[in-house]
């Protein structure tokens, strides 16, 4: 009998692995294998174009970068603030969209059509509303409000990236907001109703009560959200500033650099991405265990 | 007696004022959500668009024949991003759902570094993996060239399927299985007729979500295709700043599969399923 089981623990075992094996041995060589091979490039590490010895001198020259450093300023500026205000718009339309009313399904359709449409398609729309002669300019020019496309405050290639801004905004909100709205909508309104017959107003019920129930949901969606804005490429490619550029944009002008010399610069660039992001896994991993359950 | 009983003085007006204020704020949101869409479609039919036109002075369909027309490539490009995103997910399918019921079903030593490696390619960008990805790849003959790209796409589909499935897996009772097992069907027939239609709606959405992460994909084609492989999302980016009539005609294109999805699916996805977590990623 004992041996029975112990050889049925043992086939269990194995049939784990082999279930595990295929998806385990691609990300390990795909993922793990890019990795350490950015890791190595960035050592100098590069024997294709004779680079041979290892130092840090890659990592040495971008710290002391001032565009580097500055890039990376203008990187996190973007990935928190476009974070930030997703994240409260997110929130305020999962409430206006929560109560039974007339067209519910047909709003919370149009509200997750965005989750599928692609970042790029979103980023050209942005360049089109916002450029100097764009929609949004047109309609001020029909209103008087400017005269010339010189009028229009500057929203695309500008210094404080407020058109990928707005494009992550725009984008992230129904990610966030469905999240939200699907926690609210199970919770239902009875805890909120209990602190308001209780004698709580509107804010103290929302501040007390609701907000607490929808942060975990709130946090995780915004560490995937803070990870993807921080190292998003082509919608910064496409709206941002060539300087100082987006950390990902930066890199990738480094690793195609005709001057092979800037290639372990690029790696050293798509390490500290990397890094920033394996904290970021750390803090979701601790933060919240709505993805993979045990 | 039918009549309704009148509303108390004070709460009828402030009823109607929060509704109101509730559609404005409806309308404003939906309006922001569309809004970068307008100019796009807009673009895509017109003839003569100058500043300060808030319309175009002419409209034509040159844009969609350009579409249509072989010298642009789009209807390559459709299909090869078709072709691609189709071996990516069959790829995820097959390697994640597997994946996705040990994680789903089983405590194992290790599992936890397991879900680590997975959820790792999720978060990290795909840019900081793809330059190191590259450089393997200009070595073994797989820059430039589909088989290449398909592969670099499994970096973020295929373990956003794993975390599907074992979402899918974690919601399913494994005791079915055991008792169709007891009942004398083999292991074939159990999985043919007990688990395949208990997570099948959990496949395919997997799998259409997988298709379209794959779809949407720029600097991994862009890198890995080093200019040989043309998809659709390089063509656009390509016609972004200099043909907006073009980019206009082929955002609709490139936005069409999603909708269709979206449409699919609405019924099963709601934002505690896992099928969310990854789309972030489009």
């Amino acid at each position: 009998m004992n041996r029975f089981r112990l050889s049925e623990r043992g086939a269990e075992r194995l049939s784990i692995s082999v279930l595990l094996a295929p998806a385990v041995a691609v990300i390990v060589l795909l993922f793990l294998g890019g990795l350490a091979s950015g890791f190595l490039r960035s050592l100098n590490y590069f024997p294709l174009i004779g680079l041979n010895d290892f130092n840090f001198d890659a990592y040495f020259t971008i710290f002391t970068d001032n565009g580097f450093l500055q890039s990376l300023v203008l990187t996190f500026h973007i990935a928190f603030t476009s974070t930030l205000i997703a994240s409260i718009l997110a929130v305020a339309s999962a409430l206006l969209l929560r109560p039974a009313f007339r067209g519910k399904r047909i709003v919370h359709f149009f509200f997750s059509l965005n989750l599928t449409i692609p970042h790029l398609v979103g980023a050209i729309g942005v360049l089109y509303l916002f450029q100097n002669s764009g929609l949004v300019s047109r309609i001020m020019t029909g209103l008087d409000i400017i005269q010339r496309p010189a009028d229009f405050p500057a929203m695309v290639f500008d210094p404080w990236a407020i058109g990928i801004i707005i494009q992550y905004v725009w984008k992230e909100i129904p990610f966030i907001g469905v999240i939200v709205l699907a926690i609210l909508l199970s919770v239902g309104e009875d805890y909120e109703s209990v602190a308001r017959s209780l004698g709580a107003n509107r804010w103290q019920a929302f501040r007390q009560v609701t907000l607490p129930l929808i942060m975990p949901g709130v946090v995780s969606a915004s560490v995937i959200v803070f990870a993807f804005t921080f190292g998003a490429f082509e919608i910064p490619y496409l709206l941002g500033r060539t300087f100082p550029a987006a950390l990902p944009v930066l890199a990738y002008q480094s690793y195609t650099d005709v001057d092979l010399a800037a290639r372990p610069q690029a790696m050293a660039m798509a390490m500290v991405i990397a890094f920033i992001s394996t904290l970021l896994i750390m803090a979701y991993m601790k933060l919240s265990r709505v993805y993979i359950r045990e | 007696m039918t009549t309704a009983p009148a509303p108390l003085p004070g709460i009828a007006p402030r009823t109607i004022g929060r509704t109101t204020i509730r559609w404005v704020g409806i309308m404003g949101l939906l309006a922001f959500l569309v809004a970068p869409m307008v100019p796009l479609f807009i673009w895509s039919i017109s003839f003569r668009w100058f500043y300060p036109d808030i319309l175009p002075s002419e409209y034509s369909m040159r844009a969609w024949e350009q579409v249509i027309s072989p010298t642009n490539n789009v209807i390559g490009a459709t299909g090869q991003t078709t072709l691609i995103a189709l071996l990516c997910t069959v790829l995820s399918v097959l390697f994640g759902v597997p994946a996705g019921r040990a994680l789903g079903l089983h405590n194992f030593k290790g599992k936890r570094i397991v879900e680590v490696l997975i959820l790792a390619p999720i978060i990290v960008p795909g840019l900081a993996v793809v330059l190191g990805i590259d450089t393997m790849f200009i070595r073994y003959g797989l820059s430039g060239n589909i088989l290449g790209v398909t592969l670099v796409h499994l970096v973020p589909t295929l373990p956003y399927m794993t975390l599907v499935m074992s979402g899918v897996y974690a919601n399913y009772d494994v005791d079915y299985e055991l008792q169709a097992r007891s009942l004398g069907a083999g292991r074939w027939a159990t999985q043919r007729y007990v688990t395949l239609p208990a997570v099948f709606p959990g496949v395919v959405v997997g799998a259409l979500f997988t298709f379209l992460i794959s779809w949407s994909q720029y600097v991994l084609t862009l890198l890995i295709g080093d200019g040989q492989v043309e998809t659709l999302p390089i063509l656009l980016f390509n016609f972004a700043r200099s043909e907006p009539a073009i980019a206009g005609a082929l955002s609709v294109v490139f936005i069409l599969p999603g909708i269709l999805v979206l449409l699919l699916s609405s019924k099963y996805l709601s934002g505690d399923s896992a099928a969310v977590g990854g789309i972030g990623n489009i």
